[in-house]
């Protein structure tokens, strides 16, 4: 019991802006969409709080620039942060924040403990790559020296995603968007990481196509139970099918959380309400 | 020739070189950017090798220039007659004799000595260019010895062909720390690199940048676990015109008779086995 008390990851407060800042919107005042009118800065970030646990699913919903993407490529190192903490339980256990980690220690956590699958495979894949070379720079990044354990793990792996064997050696550029999406996260599981960052990974694919990376995402779920993601999407039919929790995001600060059923049954703040109600 | 400083190079110009050499060598297998001088001629075609040559260059000292192997070949003589018009050092294409050896593309089949330096031209000493363009991005990676994406192309070269084909500028892990390019010496070459009893310096004149390999320092060739490093093979050939047997032959074909033929591919120890061989057989008739 005490081990699902225990967050895989948890974020302190955390900030990122652009710009010096100043009295005013440090002070927390009232800011122009994310802009401080008196200063210029842009606050991508403003104090963002949250806790995952294992084996959860955590939908992150919020409009264009509200900061969703943001939080997660802050996590994955991508983007510099300005203030704020974060704690996974696989580093150092939970004790230490990740964003002070070494550069080295980050890039193990990146490619060890976590993995993003970016809404444009070629964010998240080496297109000049095969597939299973794409599978095996994650298997490499943690040490792995044996080819025939690589390719064997690769196999598997693009397998799981429904990767027909004989394309296995070919670039994903030759591929479909909804295949080379399963190849990002065919790359994205080699490690059995125990946080999985999902940035719009339906966004752009067609209706058949959506319904089996969701599938897949649900199967990756059964089948590593400890295994915690952060779901970034605006399509809320898709946060309805997989998230059981919901954040909602808005001007970089998430001004709504609870049960996914309970955020979009009984949505309190307002852009909530728009939000659900715009839904076709 | 009056008018000129020795060794072409105007002395500041070698103090500099001197310098980088000396982190070179104080952090193996580092790439120390450096000024690259003009030379007479076009970078790329070996003034990174020139000017380590210029600069560590003194009157006793005896060059030898290789190309490919070969003492004989445009490139290699030019680079002597330059050097020597410079300098009046003596030239040699023996390797025991000379003092420092400058090459492309091979390292000579003789053992080479503490009290000899190895130069070796390199047209592109970064091995992490293959998989990253930016400068900037490399040198981060070399610092954080961020290594995975050349073990990627080494992994893609095997699922893709079977076996690892590079046949020349194979990696090695220096000191268990920086990966270097061997310059294109070919893979049959790399173990005399490692714990080598002389000094190895590259220079790389277009990609300005010097990098070292002190003596007796290790430099091993990336390798899978389960697939050893493989170097070419020569067994049952030997050298048409030396009968050496183990060592780097070249492969001649004739056009008109269908014939392929074997030579040393290191032409000055070809030539100094023929003339000891034909001395012994002399000694032996008188």
């Amino acid at each position: 019991m005490t081990f699902f008390e225990t967050p895989s990851l948890r974020i302190e407060r955390l900030t990122i802006r652009y710009g010096a800042g100043c009295p005013a919107c440090m002070g927390g005042g009232i800011l122009e969409k994310n802009r401080c009118a008196a200063c210029d800065t842009v606050w991508s970030l403003k104090g963002v709080s949250l806790e995952v646990y294992p084996g959860e699913i955590l939908g992150i919903v919020g409009e264009s620039g509200s900061g969703k993407s943001t939080l997660l490529q802050s996590l994955y190192f991508e983007r510099p942060i300005s203030a704020g903490s974060a704690y996974i339980h696989e580093y150092r256990g939970g004790e230490a924040d990740i964003f002070t980690a070494d550069r080295q220690q980050q890039r193990e956590i990146r490619n060890i403990h976590m993995a993003m699958v970016y809404q444009n495979p070629l964010m998240g894949l080496r297109m000049r790559f095969s597939s299973l070379g794409n599978i095996a720079e994650k298997l490499l990044a943690a040490g792995n020296r044996n080819t025939a354990f690589i390719t064997e793990r690769a196999s598997e792996l693009l397998g799981i995603m429904e990767v027909p064997v004989a394309r296995m050696k070919e670039s994903p550029r030759n591929f479909s968007g909804g295949m080379q999406q399963r190849v990002q996260i065919a790359k994205a599981l080699a490690n059995d990481p125990s946080i999985l960052l999902l940035d719009e990974i339906t966004t752009g694919l067609d209706m058949s196509v959506q319904a089996r990376v969701l599938d897949l995402i649900r199967k990756i779920k059964y089948q590593n139970p400890n295994v915690s993601m952060l779901l970034v999407s605006h399509d809320l039919s898709v946060i309805r099918m997989l998230a059981d929790r919901t954040i909602v995001m808005f001007d970089g600060q998430i001004v709504e959380s609870g049960m996914t059923d309970q955020v979009l049954e009984d949505p309190q703040h307002h852009f909530t309400q728009q939000l659900v109600q715009s839904m076709l | 020739m009056s008018g000129n400083t020795f060794a072409y190079l105007d002395e500041g110009s070698k103090r500099e070189i001197r310098r980088s050499i000396f982190k070179a060598v104080a952090i193996p297998g580092y790439q120390v950017p450096f000024g690259s001088r003009e030379l007479p001629i076009g970078r790329g075609w070996g003034t990174g090798g020139i000017q380590l040559t210029l600069s560590i260059i003194g009157r006793s000292d005896v060059l030898k220039v290789i190309d490919q192997g070969s003492d004989e070949s445009v490139n290699a003589v030019n680079i002597k007659e330059f050097v020597k018009s410079f300098t009046d050092v003596q030239t040699t294409s023996d390797s025991e004799m000379a003092t420092i050896i400058q090459s492309r593309h091979r390292v000579p089949e003789t053992p080479l000595r503490n009290d000899q330096i190895m130069v070796l031209q390199v047209p592109g000493p970064e091995p992490l260019r293959g998989i990253e363009a930016s400068e900037e991005a490399t040198k981060v990676m070399h610092a954080e010895a961020d290594y995975v994406g050349i073990w990627l192309e080494l992994y893609e070269d095997l699922i893709r062909h079977g076996s690892i084909t590079a046949p020349c500028n194979y990696p090695v892990e220096v000191q268990g720390r920086y990966i270097m390019s061997p310059s294109p010496i070919p893979k049959y070459d790399n173990h005399k690199l490692s714990g080598s009893d002389c000094l190895y310096l590259f220079g790389a004149g277009r990609e300005k940048k010097i990098y070292a390999l002190p003596p007796y320092c290790t430099a091993v060739s990336l390798a899978f676990e389960d697939i050893p490093f493989q170097t070419e093979d020569f067994r049952g050939k030997s050298c048409c015109l030396c009968g050496a047997e183990s060592v780097y032959l070249d492969e001649i074909y004739d056009a008109a008779t269908g014939d392929l033929r074997y030579q040393c591919s290191d032409t000055g120890f070809c030539k100094k086995r023929r003339e000891t061989c034909g001395a012994a057989e002399r000694r032996l008739e008188a």
